[in-house]
């Protein structure tokens, strides 16, 4: 096997064990970005140098015994996570020259479990986007069949790890961004509890939904970089005080008896018939190891939700991006893309005077609804099972001239960052015609533990990651 | 001229800026004290509003908001939250201010006022509310060029707003009210509402109406950016001028907001009504609402110091001060806090509060040079001096004009400006202990009757 096929705990073995090195290991990353990225298109900036100083620094301290979670392991961070030193672009060409002064809490956290920054990773300018084609520095293609987007925002870190670039790669979830990529290239992701990752030094989407997380081959590895990147930093207000557990001790216990929740409004949608059949037969086995039963539940606000986070999400995107307001940063207002003008538009409209009670103050109180619809079915059931998206992944070009089918794929997994609750993003098998397909397992606020649970079980029943796309 | 039009009066509203002294900015930790200090050398990524950065509230700077806003017997709401104000300025780096607008930490209230001797008036307040300073522009001539440099030291200071209702009615209320103001929030220690170091700066409100007109003006005129009770006053005298003539002219009055020109001391046209900004307000998400448990207000008012009246009512009451002695000891905190330490040794030494009290009006001591209690050492001294020892002071005083001959020739050839530096040696003579009222009545019945001879 090569080693950059290898997942964080594999590789972190042969590490300790001296098996290879972190030069090595970082070095077969680096070789695959060379191999395959001008096609891919996976990364920004790759930060070839500075990698290997840093894996050879982390050698000596592994020849020293030094035993730090991530010591010598190679990541990318999507290009919304400030790096001090390190150009951060947001997809955007506003922000094309600019290099923070300052790390984000979850890099800082990272870099000081040892792990190796091998680059930043592309996405949809600002994360506004389902497919990565937002980018002004090229569209992401899917490593699994490149005439497909790897799904979106997140695009890059998707398609970089589902490449063998890197080990892991960070993510933002704002209303599908980890989820949707991790579904469209056969990947592990999360989209925490709002308030369990701290959101300092990335760069703001829409403040009360953005969510950092990680994606990941395993969720053995999602559950180890989750117990690293989580709790409070004194830098983000969001974040409630709130216990860190061991999240990869616990993985390995026991899930008990589950009641499983499907809402009627989630699969009587036009879902493709090999993804509902997938998704269907993955609830199955999980119900064979663990034991449970399927309790069909309804969220009546369903509806609701796509108008609702179209007019919350724009309003604070309005806001968040006033500050690149052509003074600073050494670009103009006229570098924005399509998109985030659209979006700003959107919200300066939604909040405008007269405008504010009908459309935001409104949406305010949808959101209220629809948190209390998971409330509701949270008090019935352990989880909600549905799959990620209602589609296989699409095309390069099939949505770009239609923003409103675009931001549709969005609508099963939309809902949960509007209720700020967790879940889970496992892969579950592929289509005929090879796609990755994903399921998310959704839980109530900060039920993180019991999603990796579940996933764990079925991942070491199933094991899904250990297909790799041909690259 | 109208005829109804003949007597109008203002109707005046105010916004007082504070920015409180805090050691760090409101959502950051950058130290608040930006006076006089280097540009952009109290910085850092929040404050200079770059991409991730996120605020973090000073929760001092909170407290010491609700403190103003108990101080000014406001309700404090159970719950409060910050809002962004969004609005595009150079100043501003993030294109919006946090600001609170519909949920502040304080509202309703009032200030009352001592018009005339036995008058009083209540100043009601509609709000107390906290937000962050902006950075400040400076416009220079560098090589012949014109630039405008920024200097983010302030940005992001706590700054605490109080809006009054529309309850002002004269330009004496007005400075009244300042002043009250200014007492007030120097005395809570929480700001030293240093005007020349824009640590306290006015909006005024003005209309005119007439003055058997009970209901307010359809318009409002808006002076921003008044920073001495000096420009105050002169914008206000100028507002209530213009805005008359007009009237009187029959001229309609419109909604707008006018700048002040601190050279010329008028006040000019900058933004009516139609170019008014939408702030388009809205909740701050990146700041949790907070919510006050009862024991935590409590908490905040027991930080609540004696206020100047309280304070007065005592002193006369404590240590037998007349109400003018009284008023003038405690329009500051420092003073009345010296006073009253020094007031309660003179009390210990068997001597009258009210000496000490006269003694430090009259600034016959300085007492910058005295704790409290050498001050009342020194006056008790200085009285056992004048009670037992007045042929000690006339020694004195004979023993200095025999020293200085030239000097009383002079004086007694007209340089009457002498009699302070008699005054001087003499004081020097008995080491600060001999009273200079006494004194001088020696010194001048001497000099006078040699004189007579």
């Amino acid at each position: 096997m090569k080693l950059n096929e290898l997942t964080i705990d594999q590789a972190q073995e042969g590490l300790f064990r001296g098996d290879f090195s972190s030069v090595e290991l970082v070095r077969a990353c680096l070789a695959r970005i060379k191999k395959a990225d001008s096609r891919i298109k996976a990364f920004i900036t790759v930060c070839e140098k500075k990698a290997l100083n840093q894996a050879r620094e982390a050698d000596q301290q592994l020849r020293k015994g030094i035993k730090k979670r991530l010591l010598g392991i190679p990541v990318a961070f999507k290009d919304l996570f400030v790096t001090e030193g390190i150009k951060t672009t947001a997809g955007s060409q506003v922000l094309a020259d600019f290099i923070p002064q300052y790390d984000a809490t979850v890099v800082r956290r990272f870099k000081e479990a040892g792990a190796i920054v091998v680059g930043k990773t592309n996405l949809d300018a600002w994360g506004h986007g389902s497919s990565g084609e937002n980018s002004a520095f090229g569209a992401t293609r899917n490593p699994w069949n490149q005439e497909y987007v790897p799904g979106g925002s997140s695009s890059g870190s998707g398609a970089a790890l589902a490449a063998g670039m890197c080990l892991a790669a960070t993510g933002t979830d704002t209303g599908s961004s980890i989820r949707l990529p991790a579904s469209f290239c056969n990947l592990v992701g999360m989209k925490n509890t709002y308030g369990r990752v701290s959101r300092f030094g990335v760069i703001a989407m829409a403040s009360s939904f953005d969510c950092p997380g990680c994606l990941t081959k395993t969720v053995k590895d999602q559950a180890a970089i989750l117990e690293i990147i989580s709790g409070q930093d004194g830098a983000d207000a969001t974040m409630p005080d709130q216990k860190v557990p061991d999240y990869s001790r616990i993985l390995s216990q026991e899930t008990g008896s589950l009641k499983i929740g499907l809402p009627k409004e989630y699969f009587n949608r036009g879902i493709d018939n090999e993804v509902g059949d997938l998704v269907k037969k993955a609830i199955r086995k999980i119900i064979d190891l663990s034991g449970g039963e399927i309790i069909p539940v309804s969220l009546p606000h369903t509806k609701y939700a796509m108008p609702c986070y179209y007019i919350l999400v724009p309003s604070e995107i309005s806001s968040n991006l006033a500050r690149y307001d052509g003074i600073r940063y050494g670009r103009g207002r006229d570098k924005f893309g399509d998109e985030a003008k659209r979006r700003i538009m959107l919200g300066t409209y939604a909040l405008s005077a007269g405008y504010y009670d009908a459309f935001y103050l409104k949406a305010q109180k949808i959101r209220t609804l629809i948190k209390r619809d998971f409330e509701k079915v949270f008090s019935k059931v352990d989880v909600i099972m549905a799959p990620t998206s209602p589609t296989l992944p699409f095309k390069l070009g099939e949505k770009t001239n239609d923003p409103l089918a675009m931001y549709l794929s969005d609508i099963l997994v939309c809902p949960v960052n509007i209720a700020g609750i967790p879940a889970l993003n496992l892969p579950v098998g592929f289509s005929k015609n090879g796609l990755p397909v994903g399921m998310q397992i959704i839980g109530s606020q900060f039920s993180e533990e019991k999603l990796l649970r579940i996933g764990y079980t079925y991942e070491q029943a199933t094991e899904w990651y250990k297909i790799k796309p041909k690259i | 001229m109208k005829k109804n039009m003949a007597v109008l009066e203002p109707v005046i509203g105010l916004e007082i800026h504070l920015e409180l002294t805090t050691r760090q900015k409101m959502f950051c930790r950058c130290p608040a004290d930006h006076f006089g200090k280097e540009p952009n050398t109290q910085t850092c990524p929040v404050c200079l509003g770059l991409p991730g950065a996120l605020p973090y509230p000073n929760q001092k700077a909170i407290e010491d908001t609700v403190l103003l806003g108990l101080a000014l017997g406001c309700r404090i709401p159970k719950k409060a939250k910050f809002d962004r104000k969004n609005y595009f300025y150079p100043d501003l780096p993030k294109g919006y201010q946090i600001s609170q607008y519909d949920q502040p930490f304080a509202l309703g209230g009032g200030l009352k006022l001592k018009i005339k001797n036995e008058t009083y008036k209540t100043i009601r307040i509609n709000r107390v509310h906290l937000e962050e300073d902006t950075g400040k522009l400076v416009h220079r001539l560098i090589g012949g060029r014109d630039y405008s440099l920024i200097d983010f030291n302030r940005s992001s200071v706590p700054l605490v707003e109080v809006v009054t209702e529309p309850d002002i009615a004269s330009i004496e209320e007005l400075i009244a009210f300042g002043k009250k103001i200014h007492q007030l929030v120097r005395y809570l220690g929480i700001s030293p509402a240093d005007m020349q170091k824009g640590q306290m700066r006015f909006e005024l409100n003005l209309s005119m109406r007439p003055r058997e007109d009970r209901k307010l003006p359809d318009y409002r005129v808006e002076v921003k950016n008044l920073n001495s009770f000096k420009f105050l006053k002169a914008a206000a005298e100028y507002e209530i001028k213009r805005q008359s003539q007009a009237l009187i002219r029959g001229q309609k009055l419109l909604q707008e907001t006018r700048g002040f020109n601190e050279k010329k001391m008028i006040t000019f046209a900058q933004r009516s009504k139609e170019e008014a900004h939408d702030y388009r307000y809205f909740p701050e998400a990146d700041i949790p609402p907070i919510s006050w448990p009862e024991s935590a207000i409590r908490r905040i008012k027991k930080r609540l110091p004696e206020l100047p009246e309280a304070k007065q009512i005592r002193f006369q009451r404590d240590f037998r001060l007349n109400p003018a002695e009284a008023e003038r000891l405690t329009r500051e905190k420092s003073r009345a806090d010296y006073f009253e330490k020094a007031a309660v040794e003179a009390l210990r030494l068997k001597l009258e509060p009210a000496k000490i009290a006269r003694a430090i009006i009259n600034k016959r001591i300085e007492t910058a040079h005295f704790s409290p209690i050498q001050l009342a050492e020194r006056i008790a001294g200085q009285q056992k001096l004048n009670k037992t020892g007045r042929s000690d002071t006339t020694a004195l005083v004979e023993k200095v004009l025999a020293k200085y001959p030239g000097e009383v020739n002079r004086y007694r050839e007209g340089k009457i400006g002498l009699i302070q530096f008699f005054i001087g040696q003499i004081m020097k003579e008995s080491r600060g202990l001999a009273d200079p009222e006494i004194t001088r009545t020696i010194l001048l019945k001497k000099l006078n009757q040699e004189q007579n001879f």
